[in-house]
């Protein structure tokens, strides 16, 4: 019984997947998303076509449909199909609950777009709790018609945190490498997208190798390696001007950048010494601090929430391991006791889960591990063979990795929870790095 | 008298041959498997001593012509195997003095990207100790790693692994 409802919600779901949105993201050349995974416990919720009711032209966008895909990929909740949506109410007035307690719906989300004036749209919606008969949520929103599907990841995020009492975080963006061609011919891009994979927008095109995206908090600057001068080089690129600035090309290797929390350094890893250390660089002077002096390789840093710490990987203890280290330097403290090999270290915002690419033989998983508790807990989150570069989202609800398939790179989405992961897979070409960006700024 | 001295001779020849002729086949057998391309080839014969190095030998010194240091898994232990070239090359670096090379340190695609930057240079780097042991100049030698980025063949699978983990030497300067 059970598992019959779980592959219906499953197949449902996958259903969705496949007439809905694949076909508009292909259209342009996007990720294309597809669901693995299914969470029959998921939260079921009606998302109702909202009409336009305007004069002027109806907008390209159907902004339903966006924010059905959102919380259905978020693996927390599972929309109603379209046939079972029997009645098309478009505010509150309109809603007769029986109909959706009939159809076991918990939640319900209706609204209308209109003409705004000046070819921009408003739209209203309404979230209710089907079961208390209450109006959740009741506002309207006004864009312009190439925003449309910013307004839907917003109003999916509206939901997420009312039902669920977390920041949705559908309105984000992600940052990921692609490479297409072989052998010399190989071209690399590093590449913007929404969090839905639709919208792509090339932030670099380059002959040679491109690896560690990292957002500025503000969302507006990568942070990158690339080997154009021949070596690695670090440099620091504004996502909408296109302007950058070169940051590190010292002797040896510079790489793995990642922002303070405060946006005014950059941890990195520099072997000018001859050795790969974790070195702290402050944007404004240049000034270097050198975190670590070890034998090791200690690379990949990521600041703490709090930006008082850094965590990063070292193999100073025989295999590569996670250590935190106060980040105006100090002794290191190894994190990490279970896998032979752990790496790529990404904190959720709460500074509570980490997530690693962890290594056993032959095989790599993304894992994560849980400091909240009495003693660490560690969650496998992938399946293998080759997982590596997890990012969490910044509410930490899901983590983005890199995987391979055959001999090309995708990237997967998977619920903290490890129940629902879906693919992102770039139509022609390989996919790695990916590194999900802040939260954005309300308009 | 004579024809059995010359037979007890013709036979222990004869045991002589055939055990050189096992030793030399037994070697040929333990040697490393045929390299994919004529420039990899591992080269168990020692670099002339006699003679000086000259841009030309770099196309046909057969050992020169070694410009691949292959690597065990998250090793960077120089094998035996590759010694022969260290001191060719470094002969080579002391005959030319004005020759300049880069070695380009690269990594197999598992684990993180990261610590596969760390590890080709790590390798670079026991290539670049082996040429100044054998008496080559550290100043004419650059390290260079791309990690897993520049891989020469990208199967998931041991015998592309095994290409991948690997330095190249590059004379940027002959």
């Amino acid at each position: 019984m059970t598992r019959t409802l779980r592959r219906l919600a499953s197949s449902l779901v996958l259903l969705l997947f496949a007439l809905l949105p694949i076909t508009a993201f292909a259209q342009q050349q996007g990720l294309e998303i597809d669901i693995v995974g299914g969470n029959a416990a998921a939260l079921p919720i009606a998302v109702v076509p909202m009409p336009f009711q305007g004069a002027g032209a109806a907008p390209g966008t159907d902004v339903s449909s966006i924010i059905r895909a959102d919380l259905d990929r978020s693996g927390q909740f599972r929309s109603l199909p379209d046939r079972d949506i029997v009645e098309h109410p478009t505010t509150g007035s309109e809603v007769n609950y029986p109909t959706w307690r009939l159809l076991k719906q918990d939640f319900l989300l209706v609204g209308r777009v209109k003409d705004a004036g000046d070819g921009g749209y408003r739209v209203e919606y309404e979230l209710f709790d089907v079961a208390k008969q209450q109006r959740l949520l009741g506002f309207a929103m006004t864009a312009r018609s190439n925003a449309m599907r910013d307004v839907a990841h917003q109003i999916a995020d509206a939901v997420y945190e009312k039902i669920l009492g977390v920041r949705g975080a559908f309105w984000t963006r992600i940052a990921y490498v692609t490479a297409a061609g072989v052998g010399t011919g190989t071209r690399y891009a590093l590449m913007v997208a929404d969090a839905d994979g639709v919208n792509p927008q090339t932030v670099v095109r380059s002959a040679v190798p491109l690896l560690s995206p990292a957002w500025s908090p503000d969302g507006r600057k990568l942070a990158y390696v690339s080997f154009e001068r021949g070596n690695s080089s670090i440099y620091i690129q504004d996502i909408s001007t296109g302007a950058r600035q070169l940051v590190a090309s010292f002797r040896g290797i510079n790489s793995g950048p990642a922002f303070s929390p405060d946006g005014r350094q950059l941890a990195l890893t520099l072997s000018k010494s001859g050795n790969p250390e974790i070195y702290v660089m402050d944007l404004g002077s240049k000034a270097l601090r050198q975190v670590t002096n070890q034998i090791g390789i200690d690379t990949a840093a990521v600041f703490s929430p709090d930006g008082g710490s850094l965590y990063f990987m070292s193999d100073r203890g025989g295999k590569p391991q996670i250590y935190q280290a106060p980040a105006g330097g100090g002794s290191a403290t190894r994190i990490s006791f279970q896998g032979s090999y752990n790496a790529d270290p990404s904190i959720s915002y709460d500074g509570k889960k980490i997530a690693v690419a962890q290594g056993n033989g032959n095989n790599y998983r993304i894992a994560m591990l849980d400091l909240s508790l009495g003693s660490p807990r560690w969650s496998m989150l992938s399946p293998g063979s080759l997982d590596e570069s997890p990012s969490f989202a910044p509410n930490a609800s899901m983590v983005l990795y890199a995987a391979r398939e055959g001999s090309r790179g995708v990237l997967y989405a998977v619920s903290a929870d490890a129940r629902v992961r879906q693919r992102l897979v770039l139509a022609d070409g390989d996919v790695r790095e990916p590194a999900w960006g802040p939260y954005r700024q309300q308009r | 008298m004579n024809a059995t001295m010359n037979t007890a001779t013709r036979v222990l020849m004869a045991a002589m041959l055939c055990t050189a002729a096992v030793a030399c086949s037994k070697k040929v057998k333990e040697a490393p498997p045929p390299p994919a391309t004529p420039t990899t080839a591992p080269v168990t014969e020692a670099p002339p001593t006699a003679g000086v190095y000259g841009p030309g030998d770099l196309d046909t010194d057969a050992c020169l012509r070694t410009r691949v240091v292959y690597f065990d898994y998250d090793q960077d232990a120089l094998r035996p195997e590759f010694q022969a070239a260290m001191a060719c090359h470094a002969k080579y670096l002391r005959d030319r003095p004005s020759s300049r090379m880069t070695l380009e340190g690269n990594a197999d695609e598992r684990g993180s990207r990261e610590y596969n930057l760390g590890l080709g240079e790590r390798r670079g780097n026991a290539v670049s100790s082996a040429l100044q042991a054998n008496g080559g100049s550290g100043s004419q030698v650059t390290v260079v790693s791309y990690g897993e980025e520049r891989p020469t063949c990208t199967e998931s699978n041991e015998d592309c692994w095994a290409k991948n983990r690997r330095v190249e030497i590059v004379y940027t300067a002959k």
